[in-house]
This record gives C-alpha cells, sequence and structure tokens, in this order.
C-alpha cells in the first residue's frame, strides 16, 4: 500500500524529531499546568486602609479576609494608594462613608468592593432574610474558572500545535523538493493527503490521550461526561487543524510565512470559540464563529466535561468538524493540482 | 546507431508562465536506447521541459508524447525515473529508510525490495553508508542517492536534471560508466547538463538557448557542421554569436 509507505515514512520522521514530539505534548501539559495555577490561585486580599475611623465603627467592622491598615489623616492614605501600598482606603464624611479606590486593576477593585461590601455593618433596620437555597443544573459552587476555561483550552492548545506542526511539515516537504518528487512517482494526490491524514492522525490520537488525560486526572479539570467523547471530539479537532494547516502551507513560501497565518487565523478562533462570551460580542461580529472550527469543538467539549452530554448531544457538532475537515481536504487535492494535473 | 523507435516525441511545445515565454515551439524526438543530453545555460528551459516530460507540468501549447502515449498520465510515469535538480530527500531519515519508502511507492516488496536497493547503492558506490542519516551525507553522496532512487524501479525511460552536479571527476566518470551500462541494458536516458564535456559522451544533443531548441545531432555533427573543434565553440555558432 502506498499510503501506509506515507504514513509510516511520517511517523519515521516524527519519531526522529524529539523536539516536535515535545512540543506536541508537553507545550499544551506546560501550559495547562501554568494556567491551572493561574486561575486556581488563591482569592485576592485586599489592602485596605482606613482613615480616622471612629472606634465604635471601626469595631463593627469585619477585618476578616483583608489586609486592614490604620491612618489618622486622608493625606497620609493618599499617599500609600498612590505608592501601591493600598488598593482604597474609606473615610467618613460626616455621617456617609466614602470610598477611594486605586482602580488601575479592575480585579483587584471588584476584590476589594466586594470585601467592603460584606465587611461594613448592615444597617440595623435590615431584617432576616431567610438564606436563598442554590441547586446547580450544571458544575457546582466549588467549580472555578479553569473549569469553565479548560475544556476552550483544551480544544484550542490541541488544535494550535497540531496545525503549526503538520502546516510546517508539509511546508518543508514543498520547499526541499520532495513533494515534487513524490508527484514524480505513480502515487496519486488524494494518497499523499490520505498519508498525511492518517500518519499525523495516529499520532494525535497518541497525543490527545496524553493531554487529556492529564488535563482531567491529574489537573483535576471538570469530567462530567465520558472520556471516549472527548477524546473523540479532541481527534476530529486535531484532524481538521491538520488539513487547515497543510492547506495554509500552500499558500507560505517559508516558516516564518507559516507563522504568519497564526495571527489570522489561530488567534480570531479563540475570541469566536466561547472562551468570552459569545452573547456580549457585537452582533455584525458574531458571525464569525459559525466559521471557526474552534467554535464547535469547543461548545461540544464544555457540553461533554462540564454538562456531562452524550453522543446525541454532540453529534451535530462532532459532524460539522468532520465536514470542515473533508471541505479541507478537498481543497488540499485541488491545490496539488498546481503541481501535477493528474 | 539504431534509430528503431521513437521513445520521446515532444511536438510543437511552448510554455509561458504569466507573460514569460520559458519554451518556444520545442519539437523533438529522442529515440530509445540512447543517452540524450539537452545543453544549454542555466535559464534557458531545461528543467521546464524535462519536467514535462516526467508529469510534473504541462505545455500551454503542443504535446508531448512518451511511448506514443500522450503525457501526463500516470501509467507512464510509472515507467519514468526522475531525478530532480534538487535533492528531494528525507533528511531526519537514514539512506535506507528513504530507499525503502520510494521503493514502497513503486510498490517493490520483500526480497525484490531488499535485491533492488542493494543494487542501485552499489552503483553509485554507497553501499557503506546505507545506515547513514541523509543529513550526515555531503553534497556529492545526496546526488548519488537521488540517482539511486531514481533507478530503483528499473525504469525504461530515466530523466535525469543535472545529474552530476557537486560531483568530483573521478565519481563523474563512474557515473557516466554507469549510464552507457544502462543504456546497454536498453534503456533511454535524458540528461540535462550544462558541462560542455560531458556534452560529448552524449550520443545527441539538443542545444537549448532562450527557450529554443538551436540544434540537434551528435556531437560529431554538431562540430562538423558548424567547423568547431568542441561542442562549445560549436554551441556560440548556432547561438548566433562571432567565435
Amino acid at each position: 500500500m502506498r499510503v501506509m509507505a506515507l504514513v509510516k515514512r511520517i511517523l519515521r520522521q516524527l519519531v526522529r524529531d524529539k523536539r516536535t514530539i515535545g512540543l506536541l505534548i508537553f507545550a499544551p501539559i506546560l501550559v495547562l499546568t501554568m494556567l491551572y495555577f493561574v486561575f486556581n490561585g488563591e482569592d485576592y486580599i485586599p489592602k485596605i486602609g482606613l482613615v480616622d475611623v471612629p472606634e465604635m465603627l471601626a469595631d463593627q467592622i469585619n477585618t476578616e479576609g483583608a489586609q486592614v491598615t490604620f491612618f489618622e489623616t486622608e493625606t497620609k492614605a493618599k499617599e500609600s494608594l498612590a505608592a501601591q501600598e493600598l488598593d482604597g482606603y474609606l473615610k467618613i464624611e460626616g455621617n456617609t462613608p466614602a470610598i477611594v479606590l486605586e482602580g488601575s486593576d479592575p480585579s483587584v477593585t471588584g476584590a476589594t468592593m466586594k470585601w467592603l461590601q460584606n465587611a461594613l455593618p448592615k444597617p440595623p433596620q435590615a431584617v432576616d432574610i431567610p438564606e436563598l437555597e442554590v441547586t446547580y443544573l450544571h458544575g457546582s459552587s466549588d467549580m472555578g474558572q479553569f473549569d469553565y476555561f479548560g475544556p476552550v483550552l483544551l480544544g484550542f492548545f490541541v488544535f494550535f500545535f497540531v496545525f503549526l506542526i503538520a502546516g510546517v511539515s508539509f511546508l518543508r516537504e514543498r520547499t526541499t523538493g520532495t513533494l515534487e518528487r513524490l508527484l514524480a512517482s505513480p502515487l496519486r494526490k488524494w494518497e499523499i493527503v490520505a498519508g498525511y491524514v492518517i500518519g499525523f492522525g495516529l499520532f494525535t490520537t497518541i497525543q490527545s490521550t496524553i493531554i487529556t488525560a492529564y488535563a482531567i486526572y491529574v489537573l483535576g479539570m471538570v469530567m462530567e461526561g465520558a472520556f471516549i467523547y472527548v477524546l473523540l471530539i479532541i481527534l476530529i479537532l486535531a484532524m481538521t487543524a491538520l488539513t487547515l494547516g497543510i492547506l495554509l502551507s500552500s499558500f507560505a513560501h517559508n516558516e516564518l510565512q507559516m507563522m504568519q497565518f497564526i495571527p489570522i487565523v489561530v488567534v480570531p478562533q479563540v475570541f469566536f470559540s466561547g472562551l468570552f462570551n459569545l452573547e456580549t460580542i457585537a452582533e455584525w461580529l458574531s458571525w464569525i464563529s459559525y466559521f471557526t472550527p474552534l467554535y464547535y469543538a469547543a461548545e461540544a467539549l464544555r457540553d461533554v466535561m462540564v454538562r456531562g452530554a452524550g453522543f446525541g448531544d454532540i453529534m451535530i457538532n462532532l459532524f460539522i468538524l468532520a465536514g470542515f475537515c473533508l471541505l479541507f481536504i478537498g481543497m488540499n487535492i485541488a491545490v496539488l493540482r498546481k503541481y501535477r494535473k493528474i | 546507431m539504431n534509430k528503431s523507435e521513437v521513445c520521446v516525441s515532444v511536438r510543437n511545445v511552448s510554455k509561458s508562465f504569466g507573460k514569460h515565454q520559458v519554451l518556444k515551439g520545442i519539437n523533438l524526438d529522442i529515440y530509445e536506447g540512447e543517452i540524450f543530453g539537452l545543453l544549454g545555460p542555466s535559464g534557458a528551459g531545461k528543467t521546464t521541459l524535462v519536467k514535462e516530460l516526467a508529469g510534473l507540468d504541462e505545455p500551454t501549447e503542443g504535446e508531448n508524447y512518451l511511448f506514443q502515449q500522450r503525457m501526463p498520465s500516470l501509467d507512464l510515469i510509472r515507467r519514468i525515473g526522475y531525478m530532480a535538480q534538487s535533492d528531494a530527500l528525507y533528511e531526519e531519515l537514514s539512506a535506507k529508510e528513504n530507499l525503502q519508502f520510494f521503493a514502497e511507492l513503486y510498490g517493490l516488496k520483500g526480497e525484490k525490495r531488499m535485491e533492488r536497493i542493494s543494487k542501485v547503492m552499489e552503483l553509485v558506490q554507497l553501499s557503506g553508508d546505507m545506515t547513514k542519516l541523509v543529513s550526515n551525507y555531503s553534497g556529492g553522496m545526496k546526488r548519488r542517492l537521488s540517482l539511486a532512487i531514481a533507478l530503483l524501479h528499473e525504469p525504461e525511460l530515466l530523466i535525469l536534471d543535472e545529474p552530476t552536479v557537486g560531483i568530483d571527476p573521478v565519481l563523474r566518470k563512474s557515473i557516466w560508466k554507469a549510464f552507457t551500462d544502462l543504456k546497454a541494458e536498453g534503456k533511454t536516458l535524458i540528461v540535462t547538463t550544462h558541462v560542455m564535456d560531458e556534452a560529448d559522451k552524449c550520443d545527441r544533443l539538443g542545444l537549448i538557448r532562450d527557450g529554443k531548441l538551436i540544434a540537434v545531432g551528435t556531437p560529431a555533427e554538431l562540430k562538423k557542421e558548424t567547423n568547431s573543434s568542441t561542442i562549445e565553440e560549436a554551441f556560440l555558432v548556432f547561438g548566433g554569436e562571432e567565435r
């Protein structure tokens, strides 16, 4: 089988190239680990100053969860604020409390405000309201940012690295003249594309399994559905990245030009894949998401991992992804006509 | 020379890339069992012509026939051994792995494959470097390995684009010996070159300049016709230059 000869050769080349294997497997693991620590870090402890607060009030303030400093004059507190030693300070003007915030980091500002709202004594007239009972359809109160972003990022990193490696290796095949040499042999054009899809497909299966298993079992990413579905989605996504990478490599003359596709093709997908809430994107732009493969993969991954969806729920997304893949395969074969008509 | 069968027939072939015309109305017959040299300066259109014969390109006008069938055709490609100007080799793999890969593409299996691989490597005198990675090969070794790959599937027609570039005189001599051996087996060889002394070793020559075939004939004929003592002088006369 001629296709198998190609598959064997691609795998052999990959195995020889230890650095590329490292990039494909360890780079996503490293990045996911870093994201895990960034997102699941400890809660921020705001640094708050109290300016000339009456003792009676100061006693009532619950200082837990913040680093509280007392100031006698506002000038000193302001200096401290300007030197970024404080995130905000509380002062009493007449009878009304006022807050001055540093304000350059929205997440710090948010944490400061949240603390202040809880810490300030409740006005006595507030009647005791029975505590709200909360139940979750999906997820739980300990689901963090990482669990929500995780599935999308998992898909993104596999997409990104497979796109890059497949694109560059096909580009190299073109620039070293081996593609021309292949076309001077009785190999058919579809056999070349098939060889690449199967060769890299086999490798991507291993890569996806390792990365997904690491994210779920080591980093403890939330996992409500079946592992096999996650793997299936990632595999089809990787195939799409592979065929798109090969296709775009035809329009690059060297490795640097291949890199130039990253900000044009790869990065925008992140914005439209659901990492950020799609409903808040301007309406005239939101249609773009329907043309990005990552959008469908991210949705399916989140459905399985966060919402525990079964095959029936993700089937349509899988079909659309497979459709992208077939479209790119067809375009690849068409582009190869540039080198040999038959 | 036995001028029995026409192996390659180039009929009124022109080729343009955009406005730039690379080949201009070329008519040429190459016979079975001869070594035909395409001689001309770089940029003359030699590579474009041999690429068309190898099925990698198509003429804008005219037709190319191989074995009385029109190119390009996958069945014909099987009968050609092509060696490109650049060494199309996988540098991460060893010479043997490169050979195995290309052998499989041509459907060579098992014992036959092993036999062909050792035969062609012997021919290009690389038997001792079989397991070396191609990235550790010198330029001349890569050139010879490319030639070995072109010979693997015992093609009837060999199209070799600058086969002896970067090869030292001793090896060049042994490679030309291999060419004459192949010719003795009844194979047809098309060799492009811009080295004039190699031209003398060809059975017949086609002189190409600026996309035009300016003369065809045996080296002796060409020299006689122009009253020259060397092919180089003959080339200049045909090219319309003063001697």
